[in-house]
């Protein structure tokens, strides 16, 4: 497969599953704010700090309010993370691979694009939850057609390591940010309140359902333990580190439990921390500095993949010259 | 309504009706389709298919335009319809020019009998910007120079078909033949089922099979690739189609190295030999080691491969000298000297501006003229004199006078029209033809071809860039 089409599979696939955590974030938070004993003040900042762009937003809009942070991430075009931003990229990296990929996926893709350009904004602020729904299942039938359609064979393979990174990323973000704002409300422990907190946390994830399952009742430290350590929720951050491995190594080849480039490498350092990690120690040492110290090592997981596959190998003695995609 | 009661072919030769209003037969069972049709049906069924041409991305990139740079490339659902009888004489018509012409391109990079013998002047040839001397001695693979052709036919207010011009270099549109005729049986299945049509949809494994016929029988599996300036080509769409329906990589310059004497492409698990390059970037663009030097859209060192027999390029560089419409001229002349026939399908009357006779009357008539450019295309560069000011004609002959070389002139045809939807009723529209011919192990024309239309009121340029649209084909198949 070509360096330049890989290279777009993997951020056709994270671009569309980043569009997609943003509509289902701010989706359930609109709904949380909703729920909100009267005279709280309304929690935008956290939003927005999930996407890790809040300098950006700051420096454009200031005050953070229900029709900023909507707009931020939803239709503002110089937001690169904005869905309508995302969205855009995904669509221009499979127009460059439209002969790769089937044309039903590049369809759905491209309807999805459409549908968000189509779609005024008053709309989404009176029924935001019709409008991030649709956002939600055009990538779930992305996604489907990805695996359904497409042969899985190296491109398909690009296309999970480039969503499965993507999805680590933005549970880990999430419960980050969470966290952090709940832990503080010790008055609130045990009560409706707290529970809908933790539940909106989880329905963030959409791991509310699966969580009861495996759980039943919600304690921080079972949330937490679920959403990063679950070995059978996709979007736990184990899991998507663990299937990410396996793409790894399909498409170089090389068996598990070992390696032959720096990609692997890492990844496997770092899924092996996930697997054998437990909850409390987690908790004990500072769950911010453990999610900190886990996003800079995805980063270099990227960095890596970019090194080893995407950019240009040079030929007798020529430089090198090339530009990854954002992260 | 939409019914095509109160159509007037207003005096042009119409392709659906004759003068007094009756169908063609041909397609009077398509018109008595059409007139049963519910009120509000047609008019429906159109927004349906421009909804679906947006859907499924098929656009083109405007070079420019401002607003958003996609745009669809506009269809009419109302076919074109070519008998059988008049198809297989321009099918004849062409394989006889390819021919021609594949002898001729040939002749001009090697022995040049064709000039030593005066029959086209040395000059035409060696002067034309298209002329490349890095190709001379050149030997293509198999012996073929122009494998993909796109030659444009119009008829005139009288029914005569003419050639209008060849596009040996990149010619677009087959994509849209294929995408048209796919839109048509989803839009609007009814009208299929009542004659037999020529298929469209075997193009892409044709081309494909051209392709691979062009590597040395020693290549077991050989490598294809469609080389494409990138994405914002406004053929874009046409690039990725075709690749993807051959199954073949599309590359850019920049996934392509020469190594160890053979081209590479670069992938995931280090480099890959290509075998066949089909290159939808022009000549200049090639290798800049060559050519332009400047360009970054092709692959340093290309040719010198190409010269060693390790890559078959298509269409071979220096094809399009007989693209010149200097030379295109003389194709009835290069068709006498190589086949020793009569031209089938005739060429537009031309006139050569560097001909002292020729030049005086385009200069007394150039108010009647269409005047264009040696060695421009897609409707840039030419002027149609009847709808030209008198400073744009005065402007012309000051270009011509300085450099008649560079021109030629042809009457102004009354370009044969069709009905063309227009907001609720029908409208004649100016159209044209572009058959695509493959040339490999033998030539083969795609049974129709694509037909633009301009759908200006009025204007006779079809050009996609140009506010042009087009309708799907039909060849019908002979009833015997």
């Amino acid at each position: 497969m070509l360096s330049r089409v890989a290279e777009s599979m993997y951020w056709m696939s994270r671009y569309i599953e980043r569009a997609e955590n943003v509509a289902r974030f701010v989706d359930v938070n609109l709904q949380l704010i909703l729920d909100q004993p009267i005279g709280m003040q309304a929690q935008w900042e956290p939003l927005v700090a999930t996407t890790g762009d809040d300098e950006e937003f700051e420096k454009r809009y200031g005050e953070t309010s229900r029709e900023s942070v909507i707009k931020f991430l939803t239709f503002d075009t110089e937001n690169p993370n904005s869905i309508i931003s995302c969205l855009r990229a995904a669509r221009e990296n499979a127009r460059s691979i439209r002969e790769n990929i089937s044309s039903e996926m590049w369809e759905q893709l491209n309807d999805a694009y459409l549908m968000v350009t189509e779609t005024p904004e008053e709309w989404v602020m009176t029924e935001p939850h019709q409008f991030f729904t649709d956002i939600k299942v055009a990538s779930h039938l992305f996604m489907g057609q990805t695996d359904n359609i497409m042969s899985h064979s190296e491109g398909w393979h690009f296309c999970q390591l480039g969503r499965l990174i993507e999805r680590a990323d933005k549970t880990s973000r999430i419960v980050d940010v969470k966290y952090f704002i709940l832990l503080p409300s010790v008055g609130d422990v045990n009560t409706p309140f707290d529970d809908i907190q933790w539940g909106a946390l989880l329905h963030s994830a959409s791991a509310f359902e699966m969580y009861r399952r495996t759980y039943g009742l919600i304690s921080p430290n079972n949330v937490v333990a679920f959403l990063l350590l679950d070995r059978e929720f996709p979007r736990s951050v184990l899991y998507c580190l663990s299937k990410a491995e396996e793409s790894l190594h399909a498409i170089s080849g090389t068996p598990l439990e070992s390696f032959s480039n720096s990609a692997e490498q890492g990844l496997g350092q770092l899924r092996s921390e996930f697997a054998y990690a437990q909850v409390d120690q987690i908790l004990r040492t500072g769950l911010h500095e453990f999610l900190d110290a886990f996003q800079t090592k995805l980063n270099d997981v990227g960095d890596n993949i970019y090194k080893t596959f995407f950019a240009l190998r040079p030929v007798n003695g020529e430089s090198s010259q090339t530009q990854s995609q954002m992260q | 309504m939409a019914r095509f009661d109160g159509y007037n072919t207003e005096g042009f030769f119409d392709e659906m009706f004759s003068p007094d209003g009756k169908a063609r037969p041909a397609v009077q069972m398509l018109v008595e389709r059409i007139a049963n049709f519910p009120n509000g049906e047609l008019i429906r069924r159109q927004i349906t298919s421009e909804y679906a041409l947006l859907r499924m991305g098929i656009t083109f990139n405007v070079y420019a335009d401002e607003q958003g740079v996609e745009r669809i490339f506009p269809f009419d659902l109302i076919p074109r319809i070519i008998d059988a009888a008049e198809w297989e004489w321009i099918e004849r018509g062409l394989k006889q020019r390819i021919q021609a012409l594949n002898l001729f391109i040939d002749d001009v990079y090697h022995e040049q009998k064709i000039i030593k013998d005066g029959v086209v002047p040395a000059e035409v040839v060696l002067s034309s910007e298209r002329y490349l001397e890095q190709c001379i001695g050149l030997d293509p693979p198999r012996g073929i120079w122009c494998h993909i052709t796109g030659t444009d036919l119009v008829r005139d207010g009288d029914g005569q078909i003419y050639v209008l011009e060849d596009n040996l270099g990149c010619p677009s549109g087959v994509s849209y033949v294929v995408e048209n005729r796919q839109l048509m049986k989803r839009t609007f299945p009814q009208l299929f089922g009542m004659s037999q049509i020529e298929p469209v949809e075997d193009y892409p494994s044709r081309l494909l099979d051209m392709l691979q016929y062009l590597v040395s029988d020693r290549v077991l599996s050989p490598e294809v690739a469609l080389l494409t300036p990138g994405i914002y080509n406004s053929a874009y769409f046409e690039h990725s189609f075709l690749a993807q329906q051959m199954g073949v990589e599309l590359v850019e310059g920049r996934d392509l190295v020469i190594m160890d004497g053979y081209v590479h492409m670069r992938t995931t698990k280090g480099f890959e030999r290509v075998d066949v390059i089909y290159r939808r970037i022009n000549d200049d663009f090639l290798d800049p080691e060559v050519f332009n030097p400047e360009s970054l859209l092709g692959v340093p060192g290309l040719m010198e491969v190409y010269k060693s027999g390790r890559i078959a390029l298509i269409n071979a560089p220096g094809t399009c000298v007989a693209d010149d419409k200097v030379v295109c001229a003389y194709v009835p002349q290069i068709i006498k000297y190589y086949l020793d026939q009569d031209i089938i399908v005739p060429n537009v009357p031309t006139y050569m501006c560097w001909e002292d006779d020729d030049r005086k009357y385009v200069l007394e008539h150039i108010d009647e003229l269409v005047v264009k450019e040696a060695n421009q295309s897609g409707g840039y560069g030419m002027l149609i004199g009847p709808h030209a000011t008198r400073a744009e004609h005065e402007d012309f002959a000051d270009r011509i006078k300085a450099n008649p070389r560079n021109y030629i002139a042809q009457p102004t045809l009354a370009l044969s029209r069709v009905p063309v939807l227009i907001d609720d009723h029908f409208e004649g529209r100016h159209v044209d033809l572009r058959p695509f011919i493959l040339y490999g192990e033998d030539i083969y024309v795609l049974p129709g071809g694509l037909t633009r239309v301009a759908l200006k009121k009025g204007s006779l340029v079809v050009n996609s860039s140009q506010g042009g649209g087009s309708k799907d084909t039909w060849v019908l198949s002979d009833p015997t």
